[in-house]
């Protein structure tokens, strides 16, 4: 039984219930919270699951493709080759909420360096580079939009999961200490109370008796 | 306005240049710790990082994991994807649910 270290008046007893009702109510929400946090931590990791698949294949061919690109037309030529990159990417980051939990939302912003008219979608010379490279480099603009999405994703996991960590850590706290202190501490008041109550009255009837006599 | 880069080995992350990432070659856990503070630093919000590389800088990357920004991303290596990233989620779920779930699609 931890009794907390409060005045034991009638006054400590009453806040004492209000804040034993408050923790209460807080317990319930919290509970809620976390309930729906693994929801939509579930639902997260679901998605995840599909993302990582999709992009790891996509990636796998991309790779293979710039290999081949590599075997066939030689690494400085390549890096000759790509020394200027046809776009150049970067992301504006809004945010989103998910019961409380701030979430960054990453928008892709595409510059590329042609102009519209231009047909090709690469920016280097064609004479020493193959079909491959070309492929590669399509493969690898497709993969970015669902890297990007699994960045954004991966992130939300990680924030939601440290957020019912906290959330879990705050309910256990509130429903195995706050609460049995509360309710101890008041039902110590209410026997103390009620142990001076006696002790006063047996204190009058034993001056009344002596006033009699 | 927010930047993407690529770490990892060089064979890996060169394709990645191409459509405009940056890129920073790195092979070992020093490498990491070096470069990681300079693009949090340069604005980056995405980073991603070769499953070989990330797998020895475990821990180093662990850390950073509750910072929204950036986003450090694990992608496979051009040798083959060795599951990592996905292992890594799968202990992140168990670690705040408390169980292990394994999904089947």
């Amino acid at each position: 039984m931890a009794v907390l270290n409060v005045n034991l008046t009638r006054i400590e007893s009453i806040n004492m219930k209000k804040s034993l009702k408050t923790a209460q109510r807080g317990h319930k929400l919290l509970k809620d919270k976390l309930d729906e946090l693994v929801k939509k931590l579930l639902e997260l990791v679901r998605e995840n699951q599909k993302l990582r698949k999709k992009t790891d294949e996509m990636l796998q061919n991309a790779y293979q493709n710039f290999m081949l690109a590599k075997a066939v037309i030689g690494e400085q030529y390549i890096e000759e080759a790509l020394v200027i990159p046809n776009q150049s990417v970067s992301v504006d980051i809004s945010e989103k909420s998910i019961m409380s939990v701030k979430i960054p939302e990453f928008n892709f912003k595409k510059l590329t360096n042609l102009n519209d008219e231009e047909e090709s979608k690469v920016l280097y010379g064609f004479a020493y580079t193959t079909s491959e490279l070309d492929k590669a480099i399509e493969n690898f603009s497709e993969v970015s939009e669902s890297l990007l999405e699994l960045a954004q994703n991966e992130k939300a996991i990680e924030l939601i999961s440290a957020e019912i960590e906290k959330t879990r850590r705050r309910v256990n706290a509130i429903e195995n200490v706050t609460i049995p202190n509360y309710i101890d501490t008041i039902k110590y008041i209410g026997l103390k109370l009620s142990e001076d109550e006696r002790a006063s009255t047996s204190r009058l009837m034993k001056i009344k008796e002596m006033l009699v006599k | 306005m927010y930047k993407i880069a690529v770490v990892g080995d060089k064979e890996s992350i060169l394709g990645f240049s191409a459509i405009g990432m940056d890129m920073y070659p790195a092979y070992e856990e020093e490498d990491i710790k070096k470069i990681i503070p300079k693009l949090i630093e340069e604005n980056y919000a995405i980073i991603y990082i070769t499953e070989n590389v990330s797998i020895k800088a475990e821990k180093y990357l662990e850390k950073l994991k509750n910072n929204k920004i950036p986003a450090i991303v694990t992608i496979p290596s051009n040798s083959g994807s060795m599951g990592y990233g996905g292992k890594r989620i799968k202990e992140m779920v168990q670690k705040a649910v408390g169980i292990e779930i394994n999904f089947k699609d």
